[in-house]
């Protein structure tokens, strides 16, 4: 092995920057899964009937399911009897203004460098903070109020909203979908709400923070976003997670419904603690996202920045129910490490003239391993359907792996689908001829891996551009020693 | 400016390299020539720092300083520019972004401050019209989807670019119409000065018609088994490979 090489095998190596605990006073649920721990978290939001009625037919569905053995990822079977359910920071009291938030609650905000202050609006960003499953602080609320746009905690939601929730809730992920989703419906403890109301573009980028915090609890966060006629929202999800030793398991669901003419963009830039260089501790990031195109013209587009977890297994995916509906995922995926990614997306193409585009990019470092899984399911009566992909990956040292798992389906012949894929090396060559131009070894190859996701960055808002493109930087960094 | 003795250098265990000595002052060009497999290309990687080529005896000094201590990218920090034979495509990243980064590694080496876009922008337009390249290609991603003629130029611009002190030119004739090996050799011709060095390795001697060389190396089974002025390329050409071959037998290199 060369240097070079050598130095790519540790590139992974790089410290977690951002695994600090904060010292919240949790008030949790006891350990195990049974219908009293349901009813607890039920009961502990207060939730009217229906709700708990749905939770449990979830619950009781779950219990008949077994968990899917088809991802390409492997973990010792996971003991959701050990788990703790339900875990919120103690509201101390009503908050007037965010000089009332907790200390320790800001300071961990101020760590991850989110600052909930007037820079914030500066910047246009309004920022729905979820600590621990409930949320701590909402801003904007006044101004996204004047235009009807609601933007709120599921809760909250729940409470202020409980027609809109009940209408939508598992209509684009029913309760029974999967093992995971269908645990999420039964526990889930919070998340956000979004709805955007006929012919409204909303004027600033949504954006919400989730952070897993108590150890050793799951987290069940349940976002749903739902856009009237000819609205717009541009939808940013951002992560990051304390260090852990126990495998901390995340199984999240999430929502989007675009009626006529209205467009969601929903961006996420994920990086939750990937475990150590041996494969130890790690977030598992086990995600139902799903959105419907149920309007003619509607459009969702997916993009995605995945560069944390030990697991991660997630499709968001679209169904384009509308005529002319859109539906995007533009993706990239990097395992360092030991972390395995299985992702992809789903289009089903139902309308007629509908048209899917899937660009993703996969890379892997360290012994990570990389699976892009997608389908692309054109129905009987989406005439004239369209779609193309386009799957990359690129490969850094000589222990890691990439593979790709595209199903096609089409019942209906005037549909186009192409397909197209690649797999690439950070070669020694590409390196060493930005050496002799007087790059170092560390520069180069995060040149050449930025070069390599530069089309999905553009799909980013700006802001969240930059912070990936300073992910991949950190994730790498070890990488390259 | 540059002093190799004795340098001996393996690549995946074959010994390429037996005892190579050549000194290069600074001001002059010099061609090596040799048949294939003679070590020609293993030479320009070697001074270069490429990993997989093993020196296993001799020197190099540079500019006063052990050229083999060297990281590749100090190597190339310190004025030493190779154009490849084959350069690499790096999809996705800007020529431009590619080369101000380069640059800025250089100056910043060298103590100078880093050159702001509008300066950078100055500087590319002068090399882009002494190669006669379109601006187009600046916009690209480095090499890719150039063709071989482009790639050649594209390595000169760069080397006009970044000033070196010492440019290996690895074979930079093949692949080229006679057009492009005018363009390129007046390129390479500008950046003559008392200052710089130019090593040309050439299987041909075509370019050296362009590029007319003060000294002319024949390498031979890893040594340098004559050396004379630019007539000897012309001897070369006269006589074929095969003279080489008896020259090399003669001096005991094979």
């Amino acid at each position: 092995m060369t240097t070079d090489t050598k130095q790519l095998e540790t590139l992974a190596k790089s410290e977690y920057k951002w695994g600090f605990v904060s010292d919240l006073e949790a008030d949790a649920a006891p350990p195990g899964l049974n219908e009293e721990i349901v009813r607890f978290i039920s009961l502990k939001k207060n939730e009217p009937q229906w709700l708990l009625d749905w939770r449990l037919k979830a619950y009781r569905k779950w219990t008949t399911m077994e968990a899917p053995a088809w991802p390409n990822v492997h973990y010792p079977p996971i003991d959701y009897q050990a788990s703790v359910y339900y875990s919120a920071p103690k509201p101390k009291k009503k908050l007037g203004s965010l000089d009332e938030l907790d200390p320790e609650i800001k300071s961990t905000f101020d760590k991850l460098g989110i600052s909930l202050d007037e820079q914030k609006m500066l910047a246009g960003v309004a920022v729905d903070a979820v600590i621990d499953s409930v949320s701590v602080a909402t801003t904007f609320k006044t101004k996204l109020k004047e235009l009807g746009i609601i933007f709120c905690s599921f809760s909250e939601a729940v409470k202020e909203h409980p027609d809109l929730v009940r209408k939508y809730l598992g209509s684009v992920v029913p309760y029974s979908d999967n093992y995971f989703a269908t645990l999420n419906s039964a526990v889930f403890s919070d998340g956000s709400f979004c709805y955007i109301p006929e012919g409204v573009r909303c004027p600033m980028e949504l954006s919400t923070y989730f952070r897993i915090n108590a150890a050793n609890t799951g987290q069940f966060e349940r976002t749903l976003i739902v856009a009237e006629k000819g609205s717009y929202v541009s939808y940013l999800e951002g992560c990051t997670a304390p260090m852990r030793d126990e495998n901390q398991l995340h199984a999240a669901v999430v929502e989007l419904v675009a009626m006529e003419d209205a467009q969601i963009k929903y961006s996420t830039v994920q990086n939750w603690y990937p475990g150590d260089a041996e494969g130890r501790g790690g977030i598992y990031n086990f995600v139902t996202k799903r959105g419907k195109c149920a309007g003619a013209r509607s459009k969702i587009s997916w993009t995605q920045v995945e560069t944390g977890s030990a697991i991660t297994w997630k499709y968001p995916s679209v169904v384009l129910q509308g005529d002319y509906s859109v539906g995007e995922f533009y993706s990239v995926a990097l395992t360092s490490k030991r972390q395995q990614a299985d992702t992809g997306t789903k289009m089903i193409h139902i309308g007629k003239n509908t048209k899917s585009t899937i660009v993703s990019k996969g890379i892997s470092a360290g012994r990570g391993q990389n699976s892009y899984r997608g389908l692309v399911k054109i129905a009987k009566s989406a005439e004239n359907a369209r779609n193309f992909s386009q799957c990359d990956s690129m490969l850094i040292g000589q222990q890691c792996g990439a593979h790709t798992f595209p199903y096609i389906e089409v019942a209906n012949p005037t549909a186009t689908v192409e397909h197209e894929a690649s797999t690439s090396k950070v070669g020694e060559d590409q390196i060493f001829y930005c050496n002799q131009r007087g790059i170092d070894t560390e520069n180069a190859v995060s040149m050449i891996v930025n070069g390599f996701c530069k089309e999905i960055f553009n799909e980013l808002p700006m802001e969240f551009a930059v912070e990936a493109q300073k992910l991949l930087g950190i994730s790498l960094e070890g990488s390259v020693g | 400016m540059l002093e190799i003795k004795n340098l001996h250098a393996r690549v995946e265990g074959k010994e390429i390299l037996k005892g190579l000595n050549l000194s290069i002052q600074a001001g002059e060009v010099h061609a090596i020539m040799g048949p294939n497999g003679s070590g020609k290309s293993t030479l320009a990687q070697v001074l270069c720092g490429r990993e997989e080529y093993e020196v296993t005896a001799g020197t190099v000094t540079y500019a006063g300083k052990d050229l083999l201590e060297m990281d590749p990218e100090v190597r190339a920090r310190e004025g030493i520019f190779l154009a490849f034979q084959y350069p690499v495509e790096i999809p996705g990243v800007g020529n431009t972004y590619f080369l101000r980064t380069a640059l800025n590694a250089i100056r910043a080496h060298r103590g100078l401050e880093e050159l702001d876009a509008m300066d950078f922008l100055e500087l590319t337009r002068e090399k882009m019209k002494l190669l006669k390249m379109d601006e187009s290609l600046l916009r690209r991603s480095v090499n890719e989807g150039f063709s071989g003629g482009e790639k050649k130029r594209n390595e000169i611009f760069q080397m006009a670019v970044l000033d070196p002190k010492l440019a290996i030119l690895d074979e930079t004739d093949s692949g080229l119409d006679i057009d492009a090996l005018r363009i390129v050799s007046d390129g390479v011709n500008s950046l003559r000065g008392k200052d710089r060095a130019v090593l040309v390795v050439t299987h041909y001697q075509r370019l050296l018609e362009y590029i007319v060389p003060d000294f002319v190396h024949v390498l031979a089974g890893g040594r340098i088994v004559r050396s004379g002025g630019k007539e000897l390329a012309l001897e070369l050409e006269a006589k074929g490979y095969a003279w080489v071959d008896d020259l090399a037998a003669k001096t005991g290199a094979r």
